[in-house]
């Protein structure tokens, strides 16, 4: 990669390359038996980690670790835990 | 065709002759009339430009960067008080490599308030990845002004043209002024790579991570330091063209001098006189007179400097608590030669106090002393201080 005078980005989306991951210190954990399934967390997450679902999946390459996701989720089915690497 | 001119019309003929498609300034004293002349270039129709009236030089700025960035031709003028306002957007301007240039009567700055010539503004910024010119006389600013397009054009660089308040925005001397068409063919119409395009989106001004952010600074560095190669050619180019030319710096009989001056701006004038004036007695006295501050010229300047046993770094600034701005570069560009000369900083000038050829003898005298004994006894004098209000 090539740096373009002026940190200019010519390539609309690229922040797809960098992986927030790094930022990580506590990590989400679901619970699936508690959750339902209802989305809150995949709307709120602002690295758009969280693919929807029953339990969700979280891509630990872009979670940051802000535990947003803990704070929405309506039934208390996501923790945020030290330390996991996945 | 010649003209009798101030420096500040010389500006903004400068500007039109350049075609600049945006203008965003703010009054301030003595840059003032320059945007009053562009603004009435504007409302005769001599020139097709927008000028964008703000409230202050720190939005004044701002304009020109957010003009700048849709890759038309920018700029802005001011002085003083009004460059330290806009100090935070310089930094943001050569950051994001947008060609804007400005130009800058020098003044003083408060407090005390003070409207009168000294070079403590453009001094204060010159971190700021911003190219400096200094002019020496009134042509110097319609030539350095109409170059400076061309510089920042082509280096993706904002360039600064600063000149003496007063002394020559003020002052009216002749000037030789190009015609458009020969303007014309000396400056392109300008293409920015990267102007702001809803057909070819782009980010300007990301944040810059731990990551990339060492990179860019580097790489701003490098740009502003090789910078010096082409402000030479393009002013080749500029005196083949135009008949006229400066460099990086010019050296006035300082061949075989062995006390040379080093100033900036129209103290080149006076030192000259002064020089004549000396070496017509037989003493073996130079000028340099610098006129790239940034890029500062560090090889060029040990070469003209190099040879003299004692130089006289005269200047109209200060960085407090240290010494003038100049001499700390010049002193600087010394470190790991040789053969550096003792080296003398006269402080003089201070919001338009006259620098007098009494004054600029006496530097010569305290130097050519120096130059005999081998030693410097006082590394930074005030020239011309009125020691008496001073004392304790
Ligand atoms: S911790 Fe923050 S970044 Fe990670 S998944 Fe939850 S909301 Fe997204
Ligand atoms: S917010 Fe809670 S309940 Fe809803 S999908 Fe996310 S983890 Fe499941």
């Amino acid at each position: 990669m090539k740096l373009k005078p002026g940190a200019v980005i010519t390539e609309p989306g690229n922040s797809e390359k960098y992986e927030t991951g790094g930022w990580r210190t506590f990590c989400p954990s679901v619970d699936p038996a508690k959750c339902t399934g209802c989305g809150l967390c995949w709307l709120f997450c602002p690295e758009a980690a969280i693919s929807k679902g029953k339990p969700p999946k979280i891509d630990l390459r872009y979670c940051k670790g802000c535990g947003i996701c803990a704070n929405e989720c309506p039934v208390k089915a996501i923790t945020m835990k030290e330390g996991c690497r996945q | 065709m010649m003209r009798i001119i101030d420096g500040n019309e010389a500006v903004a003929l400068a500007a039109k002759l350049a075609r600049v498609k945006v203008i965003s300034a703010y009054p301030i004293t003595p840059q003032t009339t320059v945007v009053e002349k562009l603004a009435e270039y504007i409302s005769n129709g001599e020139l097709d430009a927008e000028f964008i009236k703000v409230e202050s030089e720190h939005s004044a700025m701002s304009a020109c960067i957010g003009a700048a960035a849709t890759g038309v031709r920018a700029f802005t003028a001011t002085s003083s008080q009004g460059l330290l306002l806009m100090s935070e957007m310089l930094y943001v301007a050569s950051g994001l490599r947008l060609p804007i240039v400005m130009t800058n009567a020098n003044r003083s700055v408060s407090a005390p308030l003070s409207i009168w010539c000294d070079q403590q503004d453009s001094m204060t910024v010159r971190d700021s990845g911003w190219i400096q010119l200094y002019c020496e006389n009134n042509q110097e600013i319609l030539d350095t002004t109409i170059q400076a397009f061309r510089i920042a054009e082509e280096l993706l660089l904002p360039v600064m043209v600063c000149y003496d308040g007063y002394i020559l925005s003020h002052t009216l001397e002749p000037v030789d002024c190009p015609e458009q068409s020969e303007v014309d063919a000396f400056l392109p119409e300008y293409h920015y790579p990267y102007a702001l395009d809803p057909e070819k989106p782009v980010t300007m001004g990301p944040v810059g991570v731990p990551e990339y952010y060492m990179e860019f600074r580097y790489l701003l560095q490098k740009a502003v330091q090789e910078s010096k190669a082409k402000i030479v050619e393009i002013d080749h180019e500029f005196k083949k063209r135009f008949g006229r030319g400066y460099g990086i710096l010019e050296e006035y009989r300082s061949d075989d001098a062995e006390v040379v001056i080093l100033t900036m701006g129209s103290l080149s004038s006076s030192c000259k006189e002064i020089v004549d004036s000396l070496r017509q007695r037989g003493e073996k006295v130079g000028l340099v007179k610098l006129k790239s501050f940034r890029p500062f010229p560090t090889e060029e300047i040990i070469e003209a400097l190099g040879r003299a046993k004692a130089v006289a770094v005269v200047e109209k600034d200060i960085s407090l608590g240290h010494a003038g701005g100049l001499f700390i570069d010049t002193a600087a560009a010394f470190v790991n030669t040789r053969e550096a000369p003792l080296m003398i900083n006269f402080i003089c000038g201070l919001a338009g106090r006259d620098v007098t050829s009494a004054l600029l003898e006496q530097a010569v005298r305290e130097t050519q002393r120096a130059a005999e004994t081998g030693r410097v006894e006082k590394k930074i004098r005030w020239l011309g201080l009125q020691e008496k209000l001073v004392e304790e």
